[in-house]
């Protein structure tokens, strides 16, 4: 199917752009203009060139150093939510009722995580993990388990990696079983009459036909788990020290906190990029080598 | 390789039947003997595919039992059956090669290296993918990608039957005739059972050596395809097959002469025992229903000529009953009045649309 | 068969349970959570719902929680249509690179932008108003909304545009009247997930405003000296009701959206 040219498709398309460049453009032009500026307060700016960005890819500054461990943090995070969410969700989907009244039953379960406000969520893993009023910290204080997210790192990360887990991953097993729901009946009769096993029919038709699912799942996962901010800030608050401060806790730390605002802005910018390469990067090999197997 | 036999065999989707209308397979016994080219035929939602699920063990029968070779298989799932099936569309493992793909079958069951290797190339070669072996199976067009359906139906040499599901709906008409023959030679070659659903007529009669025909959920007949033409055992079958189709008049039946509308037609035979408060028929292939002049054998007004080339059917009226009848050549009928004759030996009488004599 | 009612059980109760402990918190009185340790409450009590639903500082959270979203969600869908409706059906200049830039926002971490957009939206003075929120959030809605509208705009046959233009109806009648039936799942979805986005947001709706979203509210009693958790955790699941609502709505919109592949 040929889509016929015309140009004044672009009068469609203009209120999206309008509005999307009203709140994106300006925006950005104040963060790149912030970002090559300092300031001394009562609004007087100077120009200071790439000198928030040397300052902040230079590991050995105390702004460096600080954005290099966020960034470590915010990686380490991104990489686990990814290799526990995504198996977790397959498997998920893979279990759910594929007919009748327990369709709509689960998939309204599985989707309620996913409506909740992002700082409530915090705060239900708040109420949820406390040693002290908390279901799930009081009954592993009770094994004798050293549990405390307030103060010690392993159990910082666990809890907010557990509430990771259980509000993303139903947008993760949602995905999936869309595309497991587009596979016609005759691929299993035929794997069946085949005498495929269990595991060969998941990995000979139902992960291909879940790859382009899978690919916007991760994308997704990793996109939003980078940009991960309100959940450990209502629950951790960044804490203990600095053991949970990702990039953007440190980044609304230090705009909204100290107001350093050229420093966060090239911090802003710089994390901005990062985010678009990687996705850019992924997305691109993705689907190449998606072409490459179709060819 | 199996003989297979249905034994009273039926099926309703729902728990518990109690109507006719409940069931979605009539009760039915018959036989499929090996080595057999079968053709289910029958319009959509006539219980064919419920029928080709319950032998390839997809569909467990509410009633009756399923033999191969007199072992009870009814219970039996699919993969233990040593059935083959190839469904309406393609279906194809995505990440594997066209070999990796004819290969699975195989592969899933121990088969030995070599020995798969063997059957694999010898299936591709018949079917043509021979050059094909080691592409992706998913850059395919969905000719070549049902190609290798049906060839992973094939590969298995020890199966029972292969069962098709209407697998030519996809393949472009030029093509069809061409894999519909290579089906048939194939058949020849590997002597094993297959079963062809469709519910094209001329693909069912070119391709079978027998044709099954079901209608609302039970067979109606099943015979070679010149009996299913000249002794059509159900109004249905003749509808169904040949076109255009049989005409089958309501008729008052006593003794050697059916009363249609009125007008007298002598019978080839006495039918002195029918069913008292049967519904009679009589059926008559177009045919053997010749257009004459006006005012011979029964008269009817004539409403158009279709020219099919060789020949022509005139579409008539007698009464209120709409026919087709074979226009001789050189018969031209000048207006709208003609007469029609019926070649008496070929008229079948019907009693509740099942033949009678 | 077994295994698996077992893992979905499982799951299940991993997502239930917090939820059934912050509905048992909030039952419960300040008193009986800080004394002892029950898994159910002992003297169930209403009060701190009560407190929230008399307090105009709580209840209005939610009001203007709701005008933000309900705002938010009516301009993303309106404007997305038509510009979906142009990236599925024509080729114009740009339109590749376009509909990749609009992607990209979404890629934007609401931290990058909440001090801009604390310095623009009070520029043009709309600073702690509900309109502030609601096209601040534009920025990520649509383009997700644009997103899943083209993909089911693309799976209506172009040749319905084509018999309705041959009958004679205008382009905005066209739309309207025909167009718009025909994709009502494909809006349903993009509505759904515009509210789901608006309504869980925090960094963006707090900074534009003075406290005005539910969110914000929360935060700032979970900040202050003695906790009151019994009330926090009834405003927790008052918040889940809209959100439980809206899905039980459109749970056969989305189950057919899922089904399309799209989303």
């Amino acid at each position: 199917m040929v889509k016929p040219l015309d140009n004044k498709a672009w009068w469609l398309v203009l209120p999206v752009f309008l509005l999307v460049a009203f709140n994106a453009i300006v925006p950005m032009m104040t963060v790149v203009n912030y970002s090559v500026q300092d300031t001394f307060g009562n609004n007087q700016f100077f120009w200071n060139g790439v000198g928030w960005y040397t300052e902040l890819l230079d590991p050995s500054t105390e702004l460096g150093g600080r954005f290099y461990d966020s960034l470590g943090r915010n990686a380490l995070f991104s990489s686990i939510i990814l290799a526990i969410e995504i198996p977790l969700g397959i498997l998920v989907a893979l279990c759910m009722p594929k007919k009748g009244w327990p369709v709509a039953f689960t998939l309204v379960v599985l989707a309620l995580p996913l409506l909740v406000p992002w700082n409530v969520v915090g705060t239900i893993w708040q109420i949820f993990a406390r040693t002290d009023i908390g279901l799930l910290g009081h009954t592993l204080f009770g094994l004798g388990i050293d549990y405390n997210y307030t103060q010690d790192v392993f159990s910082a990360w666990a809890t907010v990696i557990a509430m990771d887990v259980w509000h993303w991953t139903s947008l993760v097993a949602l995905l999936c079983y869309a595309g497991l729901k587009s596979i016609p009946d005759a691929f299993y009769q035929a794997a069946k009459i085949d005498g495929a096993g269990r595991w060969a029919v998941f990995r000979t038709i139902e992960l291909p036909k879940m790859g382009r699912v899978l690919l916007i799942a991760v994308l997704l996962r990793f996109m939003d788990s980078f940009m991960i901010y309100t959940e450990p800030f209502v629950v951790t608050g960044g804490g203990p020290g600095n053991s949970t401060t990702v990039l953007s806790i440190d980044l609304v730390k230090i705009a909204l906190g100290q107001f350093d605002l050229g420093k966060a802005a090239a911090m802003s910018i710089v994390y901005y990029l990062i985010i678009l390469v990687v996705c850019w990067v992924y997305y691109t090999v993705m689907t190449q080598v998606d072409d490459e197997k179709r060819s | 390789m199996a003989r297979i036999d249905l034994v009273e065999l039926a099926h309703s989707y729902k728990p518990n039947p109690r109507s006719e209308a409940d069931y979605a397979l009539q009760p039915m016994t018959m036989t499929w003997r090996q080595g057999g080219a079968y053709a289910l035929l029958g319009p959509s939602g006539c219980g064919k595919t419920t029928l080709l699920n319950i032998i390839s063990g997809l569909v467990v029968p509410s009633h009756g039992s399923v033999h191969f070779d007199d072992k009870d298989v009814t219970r039996l799932p699919t993969e233990r059956r040593n059935i083959a099936q190839v469904f309406q569309f393609p279906v194809i493992y995505d990440t594997m090669s066209v070999f990796d793909n004819l290969a699975f079958p195989l592969r899933n069951r121990g088969m030995a290296r070599p020995a798969v290797e063997a059957r694999v190339r010898e299936i591709a070669h018949l079917l043509d993918l021979g050059s094909d072996l080691g592409r992706r199976a998913r850059g395919l067009g969905a000719d070549a990608k049902q190609k290798v359906s049906l060839g992973r139906g094939l590969v298995r040499a020890d199966v029972a039957a292969v069962l098709f599901d209407e697998p030519l709906t996809v393949i472009d008409p030029a093509l069809k005739w061409e894999l519909r023959s290579k089906l048939k030679a194939l058949h020849r070659r590997l002597d094993i059972t297959m079963i062809y659903v469709t519910h094209d007529q001329t693909e069912a009669l070119t391709f079978a050596d027998t044709v099954v025909v079901m209608h609302d959920g039970g067979i109606v007949q099943s015979g070679r395809p010149d009996e299913l033409f000249d002794r059509p055992e159900h109004t249905f079958v003749g509808h169904f097959i040949g076109s255009p189709g049989m005409n089958v008049m309501p008729a008052e039946v006593s003794g050697g002469t059916a009363r249609v509308d009125g007008h007298p037609i002598e019978l080839a035979g006495r039918f002195d025992r029918l069913p008292t408060g049967a519904r009679i028929e009589i059926g008559v292939r177009p045919e053997y229903t010749r257009l004459a002049g006006a005012g011979q054998g029964v008269p009817v007004k004539v409403e158009r000529i279709d020219d099919l080339g060789r020949i022509r059917f005139a579409r008539i009226r007698l009464g209120a009953l709409r026919l087709a009848a074979f226009v001789p050549p050189g018969v031209a009928p000048e207006g709208d009045a003609a007469g029609v004759v019926f070649d008496p030996a070929q008229i079948h009488v019907y009693a509740d649309s099942r033949r009678v004599g | 068969m077994r295994a698996r009612h077992l893992v979905l059980f499982l799951y299940m109760l991993f997502l239930m349970l917090p939820i059934y402990w912050l509905l048992s918190m909030s039952l419960k009185s300040n008193t009986e959570i800080l004394s002892r340790f029950s898994l159910w409450p002992l003297a169930p009590t209403l009060e701190n719902y009560n407190v929230i639903f008399t307090d105009p500082s709580w209840y209005n959270g939610y009001i203007n929680s709701l005008i933000y979203v309900v705002i938010n969600t009516i301009i993303s869908v309106t404007v997305a249509l038509p510009a979906a409706y142009a990236f599925s059906r024509y080729k114009f200049l740009g339109d590749k690179h376009l509909f990749f830039w609009l992607l990209t926002n979404r890629m934007a971490p609401p931290a990058v932008f909440a001090l801009p957009f604390f310095n623009l939206y009070s520029a043009i003075g709309l600073f702690n108003t509900h309109w502030a929120v609601a096209l601040a959030h534009c920025i990520f809605n649509v383009p997700l909304a644009v997103w899943i509208l083209e993909g089911f705009i693309s799976g209506v046959p172009r040749e319905i545009d084509e018999t309705a233009y041959i009958d004679g109806y205008s382009f905005p009648r066209f739309f309207v009247k025909i167009f718009i039936p025909l994709i009502a799942n494909g809006i349903g979805v993009a509505a759904f997930f515009c509210f789901m986005f608006s309504w869980v947001e925090l960094l963006l709706a707090r900074t534009l405003t003075n406290n005005m979203p539910i969110s914000s509210i929360m935060t700032r009693t979970a900040s202050a000296a003695g906790m009151d958790w019994g009330v926090l955790a009834a405003a927790g699941i008052l918040t889940l009701v809209p959100g439980a609502l809206v899905i039980w709505f459109v749970r056969n919109h989305i189950a057919k959206g899922f089904a399309l592949g799209r989303v």
